[in-house]
Order: structure tokens, then C-alpha cells, then sequence
């Protein structure tokens, strides 16, 4: 019987069998955010105990610092230098590289370390934040933990971890028009629910995965730990190497040529068996975006709010009456037209600079609706440089964007900015969870297509009718 | 870190469905680069009417007298799923929560409860839901030794965990102290590893 990716990965990392089916894995890269990171540096302080690879760690300041022209360590989230201070200083003290504020570098870490090449194909990657699947997108075996793990990864150079179960998710078929990796994961989440991966490492794979740029790959995979998955992965091809190839940590001279050699290996053999396969066809997958409170909520953009009585069971039916509450929606209600207050292109989801130029693409000769606060985060400042060398900042700032720096920005409410009670918001973001955004706001889940075309509406609108156009 | 073995006490209900670590501890409660104080912060947006000010929500499960002290937690499936922030377990620990009894969990939440002495136990959503769902608040016994939970008509629920959490649980083991001790194992794999894979190492 042949081996899945996720296997072979998982051998060649194994430091030891400890039994009852947990292994002690080498850890290749650790990344730290000031956020959770700092707690890391600092139980590992307090214990006295030094980080054992320094070289191999890093930390991106990015979920606390704030994303105004001319920021400083002074934060609108009340407290926020003092996580900053912290954090750095404790970098500087454990000898950990830091991609900090006004430095060309900075940004989201699941942006900033494929794109520096920190994330590598077949490398397994930690960081104590949950979105650390988005790496996945390069064939990284990268997980998300807590910041006791992450200790415990920095001081040991590994981690004791459950074998967690196979999962294949196999895209299969020609994406239809305005419809993108978002829309694929949404649609896969809404379909077999947010506890759906449960247990599962998952390969996302398929013909349509294959045609995914890596950019769009990252997206697909960032959702995984919202579908409930140990983490997401796809396969690493020659789109990958091309994509990794002379990015500043990346392996260079000889070194590359052993590492793409490697890579050439990093494939689930043919007769691989998984503990559970999901087939989708894409010709089914339309324009997504949630309604609700869990990113399950969701439907085709141009569908109707559910009724909570058609729902699975009863837990399914009390979450959907609570999430109506707190969307201010009803049953039947029609997502398409519904009007919005605010637009939020950003996080480790959607600001790369692919998701950039198609927003922008939707947003050219045109202008936001009035009253509607638009906002684009570039998810690291080398994503910002490269949109701005073509030209897409003016596309934003003219269409009514504001065009921020770099970093987690309103993708989640920290105690600082955010768009206000019951605000009504289209966002390209990860999660719509009760008060994520700020307290009361009513997030929405979407492409960033879809946020781009809606904020141009001033309501939920289908980015197809923008397409081809303008 | 602190045991786990036996408690007995009030379980609260909270049985729904992905209650998210956002939920369990917002953002803007995590003030300091810290574990303590947490506890205050804890579900705050369901807890206080008023955030800002701490007005308590009466209708809330954990402002009802009998509920107020419970160190054992009914919770629905996936529980705790969401961001990574420790500051949930922490949040609940510092509440003063023991155990939470769900039919599943986050899984980083989850490995986050074991090492900071939270049971994270699971059972079967229908147990859960009876539990849940009785007319009075319910004392349980929770042996994790045994890997039972005694119910208030004396019924015992058996609960399975992995071997390495109930170890870690009950002797309320230091996690890095334990793999340290295998250090010239790591290092031999490390040795070999780079020779193999040399492009990994900077
Ligand atoms: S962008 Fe949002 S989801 Fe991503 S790491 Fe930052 S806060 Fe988390």
C-alpha cells in the first residue's frame, strides 16, 4: 500500500514513536507573532530555558501594530505597545529574527514567510496561531498551536504529536467565472460542516487544485483549521518551485538543486488510501458568501438566508436562530441587495497580490457607494511594494479605498479600530464569528471579488456582473 | 503544572455549537502580555450587558446562582474551535473551570487544555445534550484515573482520551522537562536529518 504526502511527511520527521499513536516530530521552522508569540518567549524565560535553534525562528510583529500611514509602536489597541515591547525585547534577548515595524519585510506571518521563503515544500512549520495551515499552500506539513507548544517547540526543536487521520479533498472539474479558491473553500465548509475536518490532515487536491496559482493555494488552505482540520496541505508541483525559487531564505546554488530534487518526491503515491475522501465538482461551485455566524453559514451568493427548521439537528437549528439574531437577518432573506456599511480586503486569507489585482480588476473606473468605509490591507509590505510598482493603489485610493500598511489589521478587533455595532461589512477575512471584526459588527464572509464588486453596489452584490467590464 | 485526577462538582450548561475561542475570551481582553486576571474576561460578550463597565447579564448561564462556581462546563460539539489563543484555557482556568465535557473540540484548544491541567473530555453528543438539558444542575463525578463520569442518578459514563494526555493530566507532567530528557535522541535524528535534507538548515 502506498503512502499519502501527509505520511511521508510525517516519517521523515519522526524523532521517535512514543506510543498510542503520538510521535515526537522535528520541527523545522518556528514563527512567532507578538500577539501569542510573546507568551512563548516569555514562559520559556521564566522557566529559564533558552531556544534551542534561534536561526530557525522568526516573528512577525503583525496582529497588535497599527496599519495607519506613519504608525509607530503607539497602537490604537489600548495596551498594544507593551505586547510590542515585549515581544521584541525578548526576541533580541532569545537571538530570534524579527520582520518588525518599518521594516520593507513586515506583514501577516503566513504572508511574510512563504513569500521570504521561511515556509518550504516538505518542511513541517509551527506558529501559535491557527491560520498556520495557510503555509500548507506550498506542501508545508504547518499546524497551528498554543503558545505552551511553542515553547516547547523553541526549546526542544519538536513537538510530541497524535497521528491525525488522512483526509483527500479532490476538486475536480473547470472553476466557472468569478469563482475562485474562496468560493471553493466555503463551499466545502458549508457543505460538510465547520466540524467537518475534525481529526483530519487533509490533502487538497484535484485538477482544479493543480490550476490554482500557489497564491490561491494559501487561500484554499487557510480555511482548513475552519473547517476543524489538524491542517490542509496541497501537493508541491512545478508551479510551487517556480514560485519559491530566489526567495531570500530560500535554498540557493547547490542546495537548490537538492531541495527540488526532493520536492520532485512530495506526492501522495498513486494507491495512497486515506481514512476519508470528498469529491467535489467545481462546475457546482458558484460565487460564495456567509450569511451567519460560522463560516458553515454559507451559500451561494445568489441564495437565500436558510430557515433554522431545515437544519441537520437541533444543536444546527439553536446556532442558525442565534446567528439570525445577531445578523439582524431573517429566513428567505435574499443575500444579493442586502445593504452593507463597510468593504475589508485583507488578512492571511486574501491580500496577496493576486487577490489585489483582481479586486482591483472589478474596482478600475469605478467608485464605492456612498457612506460605505472600504478598507485594503496588503497582507506584508512586500505585497503593498509590488501592488503599488503596477499601479493598484491608485485603483483602490481613486475607487475610494482607503490603502493601508501591512498587518492583521480589522480582520480581527483587538480593543482598537473596527466598524462599529450592528455595521454590516463584506469582508475578504477568515471569520465571521460573533464580534470578531468589534463588538455587534455583522461580518460577511466573501472573495475579495465579491467585496470589491459589493462595496462598489453598496450592498451584497454578484462580482460576475463587474467582470469583463469597466 | 496542576493535576487533574478527581473532581467532583456543578456542571453549567453552555451546549452549543461552535463556541469559538474568540468567544471565550475576546481579543480586547487580553490586555497584557500575561496569563493572569483572565478569568474577568471570560465570555465577556455574553456575560456582561455592559463590557466596559461589567454589568452582568442575569440571563446568562454562569450569572445564575447555581451556576456561578461550577467548575465543570456542558458544552456543545467543536467546542472552543477558532484562533489558537491560549488565553481561552487560561481564561477558563483562571474562572476557575476544571473540565469541560463536550462531544468534540477544537484541536488546538484541546491540546491547549491538557497542558494546562483542563480535562478536555469527551462524550457523545446525546449525553451530552441529557446533561445538559435537566430540569436541575448537575453534580458529576469525574475520575480520570478511571476514565468515568458519575451522573447525579449514579449511572457512571465511561470517556476514552490518549494515553500521553491522561499521563500528562495526572501526574501533571512539565511537557518540555519530559522531552528534554530525550535530547541526545533529538540530537542523533538531528544529525542525520541534516545530512539528508541539508537545504532545511541555514
Ligand atoms: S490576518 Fe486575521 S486570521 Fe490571519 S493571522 Fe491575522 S488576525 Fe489571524
Amino acid at each position: 500500500m502506498g503512502l499519502s504526502l501527509v505520511e511521508k511527511l510525517w516519517a521523515r520527521h519522526c524523532v521517535a514513536d512514543l506510543g498510542d499513536g503520538t510521535d515526537l516530530l522535528y520541527i523545522d521552522r518556528v514563527l512567532l507573532h507578538e500577539r501569542t508569540g510573546s507568551m512563548a518567549l516569555k514562559g520559556l524565560k521564566e522557566q529559564g530555558r533558552a531556544v534551542r535553534h534561534p536561526d530557525r525562528a522568526f516573528v512577525c510583529m503583525d496582529h497588535i501594530v497599527d496599519t495607519l500611514p506613519g504608525r509607530s509602536d503607539t497602537t490604537i489597541m489600548p495596551g498594544g505597545t507593551a505586547f510590542i515591547h515585549e515581544t521584541r525585547a525578548a526576541a533580541a534577548e532569545a537571538g530570534i529574527r524579527v520582520f518588525d515595524i518599518g521594516d520593507d519585510r513586515q506583514g501577516i506571518v503566513h504572508v511574510v514567510s512563504p513569500e521570504q521563503g521561511i515556509a518550504l515544500p516538505g518542511a513541517t512549520l509551527v506558529c501559535p496561531d491557527s491560520h498556520t495551515c495557510t503555509q500548507g499552500g506550498l506542501g508545508t506539513l504547518a499546524w497551528g498551536i498554543g503558545s505552551t507548544e511553542a515553547a516547547h517547540a523553541l526549546a526542544t526543536q519538536t513537538l510530541v504529536v497524535k497521528r491525525p487521520k488522512t483526509m483527500r479533498v479532490r476538486f475536480d472539474g473547470a472553476l466557472p467565472p468569478g469563482v475562485g479558491a474562496k468560493d471553493m473553500i466555503l463551499h466545502l465548509i458549508a457543505a460538510h460542516g465547520a466540524g467537518g475536518g475534525s481529526g483530519y490532515a487533509i490533502e487538497l487536491a484535484g485538477s482544479a487544485v493543480s490550476a490554482l496559482s500557489v497564491e490561491a493555494r494559501m487561500t484554499l488552505c487557510n480555511m482548513a483549521v475552519e473547517f476543524a482540520a489538524w491542517t490542509g496541505l496541497v501537493a508541491p508541483d512545478a508551479k510551487t518551485i517556480d514560485w519559491v525559487k530566489g526567495r531570500p531564505f530560500a535554498p540557493k546554488g547547490d542546495l537548490w538543486d537538492a531541495a527540488i530534487a526532493d520536492w520532485q518526491g512530495l506526492v501522495s503515491d498513486a494507491d495512497a488510501v486515506f481514512d476519508k475522501e470528498i469529491r467535489i465538482d467545481c462546475a457546482a461551485i458558484a460565487p460564495t458568501i456567509t450569511w451567519g455566524t460560522s463560516p458553515q453559514h454559507a451559500v451561494p451568493l445568489t441564495g437565500h438566508v436558510p430557515d433554522p427548521d431545515t437544519a441537520a439537528d437541533a444543536t444546527a437549528a439553536q446556532a442558525r436562530r442565534r446567528a439570525l439574531d445577531y445578523m439582524g437577518l431573517k429566513a428567505g432573506d435574499a443575500l444579493v441587495g442586502l445593504p452593507i456599511d463597510g468593504a475589508f480586503i485583507g488578512s492571511c486569507t486574501n491580500s496577496r497580490l493576486s487577490d489585489l489585482r483582481a479586486a482591483a480588476a472589478v474596482l478600475k473606473g469605478r467608485k464605492v457607494a456612498a457612506g460605505i468605509r472600504a478598507i485594503c490591507v496588503p497582507g506584508s509590505m512586500q505585497v503593498k511594494a509590488a501592488a503599488e510598482a503596477e499601479g493598484l493603489h491608485l485603483v483602490f485610493q481613486a475607487a475610494g479605498f482607503e490603502w493601508r500598511e501591512s498587518g492583521c489589521s480589522m480582520c480581527f478587533f483587538a480593543g482598537g479600530e473596527h466598524f462599529g455595532k450592528g455595521q454590516r461589512v463584506v469582508t475578504s477575512t477568515n471569520r465571521n464569528f460573533e464580534n470578531r471584526q468589534g463588538p455587534g459588527t455583522r461580518s460577511h464572509l466573501a472573495s475579495p471579488v465579491t467585496v470589491a464588486a459589493s462595496a462598489i453596489a453598496g450592498h451584497i452584490a454578484d462580482p460576475r456582473s463587474f467582470l469583463g467590464e469597466g | 503544572m496542576q493535576k487533574f485526577t478527581r473532581l467532583t462538582g456543578i456542571a453549567a450548561p453552555l451546549f452549543r455549537a461552535n463556541v469559538d475561542t474568540d468567544a471565550i475570551i475576546p481579543s480586547r481582553e487580553m490586555k497584557k502580555v500575561s496569563k493572569e486576571g483572565l478569568g474577568e474576561g471570560m465570555f465577556a460578550d455574553w456575560r456582561y450587558s455592559d463590557v466596559a463597565n461589567r454589568v452582568e447579564n442575569p440571563d446568562f448561564i454562569l450569572n445564575w446562582p447555581c451556576f456561578r462556581k461550577a467548575p465543570i462546563l456542558l458544552a456543545g460539539p467543536n467546542f472552543g474551535c477558532g484562533s489558537s489563543r491560549e488565553h481561552a484555557v487560561w481564561a477558563l482556568q483562571d474562572y476557575g473551570i476544571r473540565c469541560v465535557i463536550a462531544p468534540s473540540f477544537g484541536a488546538i484548544f484541546q491540546g491547549n487544555c491538557v497542558r494546562n491541567g483542563i480535562l478536555p473530555l469527551v462524550l457523545p453528543e446525546p449525553s451530552v445534550a441529557a446533561l445538559a438539558q435537566a430540569a436541575t444542575p448537575q453534580l458529576l463525578t469525574v475520575d480520570l484515573a478511571a476514565q468515568s463520569v458519575r451522573v447525579p442518578d449514579g449511572t457512571e459514563l465511561p470517556f476514552t482520551i490518549a494515553p500521553a494526555d491522561k499521563e500528562m493530566l495526572l501526574e501533571g507532567l512539565d511537557a518540555i522537562g519530559v522531552t528534554l530528557k530525550r535530547l541526545p535522541a533529538i540530537r542523533d535524528f538531528e544529525g542525520s536529518y541534516r545530512a539528508r535534507n541539508p537545504w532545511l538548515f541555514f
